[in-house]
């Protein structure tokens, strides 16, 4: 039996660090680090919603509502309220991991097409409502977000928020491979196995399917607080079925149950839009039609089918 | 001493009676078998005392604790383990990490020292690894200790299932049908393997309907037909039951 | 007082009978797949807009309708057959994904092959408002719920009177029997798309002179059937009936007399609450897992 050696465990985690801490050199203009920084915001929503979907094996189409409340909630206590953008993070991250938490236990009774649609009601729920509350939300037209600051210091410049969603990935998906191959980790992937082998092995599934709701539910928030600080103003779309849609393709394309596959799912799916035209202006024909053949051609999603092929299966 | 003991247990679907009325005593440290036609309700019971099913009415005692109707996770937590008829298998996983699953119970849980790492679940993860490693040899299964388990063909599968479910070190240990579809070979070592279990201090309660194997490996038969108890008694006693040589044996004395 | 409510009631019965035409379509592509067919919405977007722009050629309107209803069934069986029957093994969510992607790629098709623009269709009668009882109703109103009527009585004969149909109910049931039996499987499952394209079409083309058409309109349209369909029970053509015209009469006094900024909450919380306490619907089968 092999012995994990660290630098295999964490192989994957030092090429990520890697190419984020070189890849400043090599973009030519505050466009790029547009992309690449959104691209990390998408990626950490997209990291925890794998937890959710690719292990676990639960569906979520409406994780942009959770994303939303992540952003508004640092828009409105800090540019309403004037709290320090910490504690509003804070405060953010708390209130979405309640609303998540009362909503898991009736929800993930619910199995496949069923969960689907309680997800996307929930989500389309949260948009109407972030549209509705103009006094609150600043309704359709949008409302600033002042910029983020720590410990005194304004963030502002690309290269800055470029380190501080860089690293928030690293830290996800560190953690999230620590959790994967942990106890926990396989409880989850047995709930996807086979939920009843799992409850008589000793598993409690309800309460690990609520954990990582909750879990995924809160990394989407955190990585809508950083967006809102990041981008200066929010509308009600960032909680719209498409974003939903946007993420769950990205997890399906860069592979289900694979935490690397969701980084590269969310950069392929962040930067097609904004440096091919075609993409561009159908974006929604394309997004269906990616959608359509990963699914049809390609069902594990890009990492793993690769993997496959470069690594035989020992019997 | 009796360690299971069900009290009049039932269990309906609408106007199906799956389980009538059944009284059944499993003593300490025996292999008991239950046997009967197919619908007679042998998986509803095994369904009723691991918490799958909650019985309609009725009681089921576990070493004098009335566990009726408690969920499947915790009657794992009190020594209750069982194997399925049809296989569930974690096939996104590997043969390791399921054993390791079945192991859940005595590893390290808490939920931040897992996304943490820390060194206290390494060291439980290490030894959950060992404990693993040691069952799937106790099967016969060290050639697959590296395998991927959609890799294994159905007889290892069958035999993975119940070294998953002895990683959780239970007192009692259910196996839903384990010669079912192996042939004679394999079945000779699932008896084996059945006797080796039951000397290791683990009561056995199997659902067969290999009549050699029944015979063969059991301290005990219940016989059901029809959701009742047709009879009990040991094999030689059930062998020569005219009830059930009507109801069951009759036809299939001649099978394999 | 009363004429106010009874307003409320009338347009939401008119829009519930849409609703429940739309959940009919689902209900028919779950009974013969088990699969909640995301793109159903679509169909209703492609009867309203397909005839719009099939008439903008010149076809007079009632050939135009056909003809969309006829593009609507052909993508309907595309989709069956290219993107769902390719994907027949495959998990839960791979086929959820695919249905939705299909939507997407749909609505972004509309969108850039016909416009982006809001579309009305000329009403099918005139559009002299009908007095009654103090509440007034356009004849549209009456086209809706006698064309539902006359769709709902077709599809009951049809499935229980007609071969095919009670095959198409076996399948339901059934699938490996009904493959013994000489039962075609395929097809019939072709013919369920066929049927869920042609319902949403025609709801589509029915309410497009009352609600104006537009390439979006699908999404809504077709979580609003959805609703529709689970709240009588997912797979029960009565279900979907009652559904619709609770869901469109919940809807409808919602806006009237709570607020009409949240009227289209009412059919996402309708869905919610069904599938929390109550998710066999009124009249559906409750289902148990064997082991």
């Amino acid at each position: 039996m092999k012995k994990p050696a660290i630098a295999s465990r964490y192989y994957g985690v030092f090429v990520l660090a890697a190419v984020i801490a070189i890849l400043p050199l090599f973009l030519p203009n505050n466009f790029y680090f547009d992309v690449a920084i959104n691209g990390g915001i998408a990626a950490i929503v997209c990291v925890g919603l794998n937890l959710l979907i690719g292990y676990a094996g639960q569906i979520s189409l409406g994780h942009a509502g959770f994303f939303a409340l992540g952003a508004y909630s640092s828009a409105i206590l800090t540019d309403t309220y004037g709290w320090p953008p910490l504690m509003s993070l804070g405060a953010g991250l708390l209130a979405v991991a309640v609303l998540a938490f009362v909503i898991a236990r009736p929800i993930l009774r619910l199995r496949g097409h069923y969960l689907a649609m309680a997800t996307l009601g929930m989500g389309i729920i949260i948009s109407i409502v972030l549209n509705q509350e103009v006094n609150l939300t600043g309704g359709p037209d949008g409302m600033p977000v002042p910029s983020f600051s720590m410990f005194g210091r304004e963030i502002n410049s690309e290269l800055a928020w470029f380190w501080i969603v860089g690293g928030s990935l690293i830290i996800s998906v560190w953690l999230a491979l620590n959790l994967i191959d942990s106890a926990v980790g396989r409880a989850l992937r047995a709930v996807h196995g086979s939920e009843i082998a799992a409850r008589t092995a000793g598993i409690d599934t309800t309460r690990y399917k609520i954990l990582i709701f909750v879990v995924s539910a809160v990394m989407a928030a955190y990585a809508g607080s950083l967006f809102a600080h990041y981008t200066g103003f929010l509308t009600p779309s960032e909680a719209g079925f498409f974003r939903s849609i946007e993420f769950v393709t990205m997890v399906v394309l860069g592979g289900m149950a694979s935490v690397f596959g969701s980084v590269i799912g969310a950069a392929i799916l962040t930067a097609l839009p904004q440096f091919l035209t075609i993409f561009h202006d159908y974006e929604h024909v394309m997004f269906g039609l990616v959608m359509m053949l990963t699914m049809i051609f390609m069902p594990k999603g890009l990492l793993p089918s690769l993997r496959n092929r470069i690594y035989k299966r020992s019997a | 001493m009796s360690l299971l003991e069900l009290k009049g247990l039932s269990k309906s679907f609408g106007g199906v009676h799956a389980v009538q009325d059944l009284e059944y005593s499993v003593e300490r440290g025996k292999v008991h078998s239950i046997i009967g036609p197919n619908g007679a309700g042998k998986t509803t019971l095994f369904n009723m005392v691991t918490g799958v099913y909650a019985p309609t009415s009725g009681t089921v005692h576990f070493a004098a604790q009335d566990i009726t109707g408690l969920p499947a996770h915790t009657l794992t937590a009190l020594g209750i383990s069982r194997s399925f008829q049809n296989l569930q298998i974690f096939f996104n996983m590997t043969v390791m990490e399921n054993i390791l699953v079945g192991r859940h119970l005595h590893c390290r849980r808490g939920f931040v020292q897992s996304l943490l790492h820390t060194p206290a679940i390494v060291r439980s993860d290490e030894s959950a690894r060992l404990r693993a490693a040691e069952l799937l040899q106790w099967v016969g299964l060290e050639a697959y200790i590296s395998a991927h388990a959609d890799s294994l063909p159905y007889g290892a599968l069958k035999r993975m299932e119940i070294a998953r479910a002895l990683a959780s070190e239970p007192r009692i240990l259910l196996l839903d049908e384990p010669a079912a579809g192996l042939n004679s070979k394999e079945t000779r070592e699932i008896d084996e393997l059945i006797q080796q279990i039951s000397n290791s201090g683990v009561t056995v309660i199997l659902v067969e309907h290999d009549m050699r194997l029944v015979m063969g490996v059991s301290d005990h038969i219940l016989v059901m037909d029809q959701g009742q108890k047709l009879a009990e008694g040991t094999a030689r006693e059930i062998r020569e039951n005219p009830d059930v040589i009507t109801a069951y044996l009759g036809t299939g004395a001649s099978q394999d | 007082m009363g004429s106010e409510f009874l307003q409320f009631l009338l347009s939401g019965i008119t829009v519930g009978a849409i609703y429940a035409l739309v959940g009919l379509g689902f209900s028919i592509i779950y009974n013969a797949s088990h699969v909640i067919n995301f793109a159903q919405g679509e169909f209703v977007m492609i009867g309203g807009m397909g005839t719009v722009f099939i008439a903008s050629a010149g076809v007079p309107l009632p050939i135009a309708m056909a003809g969309a209803v006829l593009l609507a069934v052909l993508i309907g069986v595309c989709l069956q057959k290219l993107a769902i029957e390719r994907a027949r093994e495959a998990s839960v969510v791979t086929i959820i994904i695919i249905t939705i992607g299909a939507s997407i790629f749909l609505r972004g098709l509309a969108g850039i092959l016909w416009d982006r623009d809001f579309h009305s269709l000329p009403a099918f009668s005139g559009e002299q408002p009908i007095h009654l009882w103090g509440a007034v109703i356009v004849p549209q109103s009456l086209w809706i719920l006698a064309v539902t009527v006359a769709v709902a009585l077709a599809l009951f004969l049809f499935f229980n009177r007609t071969m095919i149909g009670k095959a198409m109910l076996g399948t339901a049931h059934n699938p490996l029997a009904a493959k013994l039996v000489g039962i075609n499987t395929n097809n019939i499952l072709i013919l369920s798309f066929v049927l869920a394209a042609t319902l949403g079409a025609v709801g589509g083309i029915l309410i497009a002179p009352m609600a104006p058409t537009h390439y979006q309109v699908g999404i809504m349209l077709g979580l609003k059937g959805f609703s529709a369909a689970i709240v009588g029970g997912l797979g029960s053509g009565p279900g979907a009936m009652v559904g619709g015209l609770l869901v469109g009469v919940a809807e409808a006094l919602a806006a009237g007399y709570i607020s009409s900024n949240y009227k289209d909450v009412v059919a996402f919380v309708i869905i919610l609450l069904v599938l929390f306490f109550m998710p066999a619907g009124l009249f559906g089968k409750r289902s148990s897992e064997r082991v």
